[in-house]
């Protein structure tokens, strides 16, 4: 058997239903192979889109999202989706082409050295460079993607190996012996834990994506009701707990609420699940927390201690440990009463400080409406996914996120761009699902292409466009921190959205009254197939409260 | 309730802070690799990344053909130590890293010096060589070669003794270690 006709062996026997890719002269065996293969192949537009159309995918289902670009400039143009998938921790496998091993390092046509290129910015990687290592290395390749901390892993196949014919034996095992991920937790170490949660007179729980990634939702859940702890998550992982909630502090961190950041601050214990101690959490790292002991629970032991010394260090999966902690906690059977002052506190700050903004008193739209609107007209219901400004911040702090894989957007790298294709991926894997990607003007241009792949494959992915006229965050900063000395963030009013939906096949729509605003995103949520929506909303608005960069969470502003 | 500033900590006894600490000494790394394409890369490149700095490091084929050993140096002062070897344990080709104890650890590096040399300081240096138990390797009529193996304070001590004498070059192994006893490194 050809060797690609082995990867698609491989790729079936992954539970793979679909991939992303762009052909090119380095993988045409592999496109060769996707014709008689039977596995859903959606051709992107640019290979950005099918990287990130592959997170969204994996962040929407649990499943390894699987991306495909040519040797060269394909390869390359994988480079953004595979350093978001490393920052956000989502299993993605990518598979290159590359040029024939022959050519290899003779500068050949097409020919980019992408397992170096890329050596900083994946979990792992493999160099074929035998025909028959191709089946071991795809298995080793989604093994390693899906397991531990999850994260991509590059397979960089020459276009003469994939065209040879092995003898292909099905794998059923992986042979890694440098990797292995702790699962467990330390009994010792999560009874501490459990100890501390139980004498802690101002705990707080720190939830992060890590929570998502290990399908601990429910766990977390349990431990937050299992007495009356509060419980904060950072952007990424928006979702793992339900917002509408008594026990739900808000987002923590740069723009999360002043009841979170506050009750951080004064926390005496953070219990960390999942989460590693952003600058973007944390604002100025001496000051984080300073009355704290810190609970720290990740799979990935390079994370504890990194940024924020631990004290009860527990390395393991989210679900299992947490479900011992529970059980440990439990046992102890603390005196809830002991939490009571700091509720006061608390509620006292959530009076005091919900989030809030002006209203407009015409029909003007003001972002932070759009997205209530949107939450409303949605039910509340809607899988987000999202560009990076303002818009993004908005949706985190308004659209109250119930469940996990509800929200999907690009945390660690902060891509603009990333919102359209994740929602393309999102919709591939729940087809059943509203998915609508909450864009900027700006973001949106950056991955426009794409619609061509949702008008082709009827996609029905819905896009809010928040158009402000405006690259708004990187304005916002410049008004607040550099004098209003506004350089180069005006948007100067193109292109126009609507006509550029029609253009690529989608429905395209403009919305610029408050008062029908709900009603109308109704309907364009019934419209069958893609529809784009540019949302004109008040110009200079900006996003609060903030933590200044670099800045202790006690100060924050606005 | 405490108002911030009020540092009112938690009391539990058995609390111990292990804090990403710096040791202040100077740390042997002995890492057992897969031979796999890029591994040295995928290293050097974590610690140029991280801004690690490794004082030494030397590579070389272990009994097994499939594995390598990679040893190196660096110092505790001013790297986490355990921020290092939890970074390098998530390569998927590190099999084995052990954080030597010099106290249990024997480690030589070799080390070549070529020292200018004429009639009366030929025989000064080769004293000193004696003395090191270095060996001359090459003789010419201006130059000595030396070859020296030892623990780095030595190479270093001999470096100081002849540097006076005019060193035209120095070459340096970096350091292999083993473990003491019957034990595997
Ligand atoms: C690829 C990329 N380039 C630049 C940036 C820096 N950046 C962060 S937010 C932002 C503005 C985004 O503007 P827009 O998409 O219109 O969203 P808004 O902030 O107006 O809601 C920019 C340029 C980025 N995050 N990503």
């Amino acid at each position: 058997m050809r060797a690609v006709d082995a990867v698609m062996e491989c790729l079936k026997a992954e539970g793979v239903e679909v991939v992303f890719g762009y052909p090119g002269g380095a993988n045409l065996p592999t496109y060769d192979a996707f014709v008689d293969a039977g596995i859903r192949h959606v051709l992107v537009r640019h290979e950005q889109g099918g990287g990130h159309a592959a997170e969204g995918y994996a962040r929407a289902t649990g499943k390894v999202g699987v991306a495909l670009g040519t040797s060269g400039p394909g390869a390359t143009n994988l480079v953004t989706a595979i350093t978001d998938a490393m920052m956000d921790s989502t299993p993605v496998v990518f598979l290159t082409g590359q040029v024939r091993t022959e050519l290899l390092g003779t500068d050949g046509f097409q020919e980019a050295d992408i397992l170096g290129i890329t050596m900083p910015i994946v979990k792992h990687s493999f160099l074929i460079q035998h025909p028959n290592e191709i089946p071991r290395a795809i298995h080793e390749a989604f093994h390693i993607a899906r397991t531990g901390r999850p994260g991509p892993v590059v397979v960089d196949i020459p276009t003469d190996l994939s065209r040879a014919d092995i003898d292909y034996q099905p794998v059923t095992d992986v042979r890694l012996p440098g990797y292995q991920p702790t699962r467990e937790g330390n009994q010792k170490q999560i009874r501490q834990a459990a100890k501390a949660l139980a004498s802690a007179r101002r705990p707080v729980i720190y939830a992060g994506g890590g929570v998502i990634s290990a399908n601990a939702s429910e766990e977390l859940i349990a431990l937050v009701r299992s007495d009356r702890f509060p419980v904060t998550c950072t952007l990424m992982g928006l979702g793992a707990y339900p917002a509408p909630d008594p026990q739900w502090l808000g987002m923590l961190g740069m723009h999360g609420t002043r009841t979170a950041n506050y009750a951080i601050d004064e926390a005496d214990l953070v219990c960390c699940v999942g989460a590693r101690f952003d600058d973007r959490v944390t604002g100025k790292l001496s000051e984080f927390a300073p009355r704290a002991k810190f609970i720290h629970i990740d799979v990935d032991p390079a994370e504890i201690s990194k940024n924020v010394p631990a004290h009860i260090p527990i390395v393991g999966d989210a679900k299992q440990v947490l479900t011992k902690l529970v059980a440990e906690y439990r046992a102890l059977e603390p005196d809830p009463s002991r939490l009571e002052e700091w509720w006061q506190r608390i509620d006292a700050w959530r009076e005091r400080h919900p989030l809030r903004y002006e209203d407009s008193a015409d029909r003007e739209i003001k972002p932070q409406f759009m997205i209530e609107a949107l939450y409303e007209a949605t039910g509340g219901d809607a899988i987000i996914t999202s560009d990076v400004g303002q818009h993004q911040m908005w949706a985190a702090q308004y659209y109250h996120f119930k469940r996990p894989r509800q929200w999907i957007n690009s945390g660690g790298l902060g891509t603009m761009g990333f919102g359209l294709p994740a929602a393309i991926g999102a919709q591939v894997g729940r087809p059943d699902e509203t998915v609508v990607c909450i864009s900027g003007d700006g973001s949106f241009q950056m991955n426009v292409q794409e619609l061509a792949t949702c008008a082709n494959e009827g996609i029905p992915v819905k896009v809010f466009i928040m158009n402000n006229g405006y690259l708004g965050m990187v304005r916002q900063w410049q008004e607040l921190f550099w004098d209003r000395r506004y350089s180069h963030v005006d948007m100067g009013g193109y292109p126009d959205f609507v006509k550029l939906a029609e253009a690529y096949g989608c429905t395209g729509l403009r919305f610029e009254d408050k008062t029908t605003l709900v009603d109308d995103m109704k309907a364009a949520l019934a419209t069958e197939g893609p529809v784009i929506v540019d949302v004109r909303v008040t110009q200079e608005e900006n996003v609060f409260p903030m933590i200044a960069p670099g800045a202790p969470a006690r100060d924050m502003v606005g | 309730m405490g108002e911030p500033g009020t540092k009112d900590l938690l009391s539990l006894e058995e609390l111990e802070a292990s804090v990403a600490m710096r040791t202040g000494r100077k740390h042997t790394l002995s890492i057992l690799v897969e031979n796999k394409p890029g591994v040295l890369t995928r290293i050097a490149g974590l610690f140029a990344r991280r801004g690690f700095n490794i004082d030494t490091l030397t590579v070389g084929p272990t009994d097994d053909d499939r594995i390598s050993r990679i040893t190196l140096t660096l110092d505790g002062a001013v790297h986490p130590i355990d921020q290092v070897t939890k970074q390098l344990h998530k390569l998927v080709n590190v099999l084995k890293i052990r954080d030597l104890d010099p106290q249990d650890t024997v480690a030589r590096e070799l080390a070549l010096f070529k020292v200018a040399v004429d009639g009366v300081q030929r025989a000064e240096v080769m004293q000193i060589c004696e003395i090191f138990r270095g060996k001359v390797v090459d003789v010419t009529k201006r130059s000595l070669t030396i070859e020296v193996t030892g623990t780095t304070d030595k190479i270093e001590a001999f470096e100081r003794m002849v540097r006076p004498f005019g060193l035209v070059e120095m070459m340096r192994t970096g350091e292999i270690a083993i473990a003491r006893g019957r034990g595997e490194t």
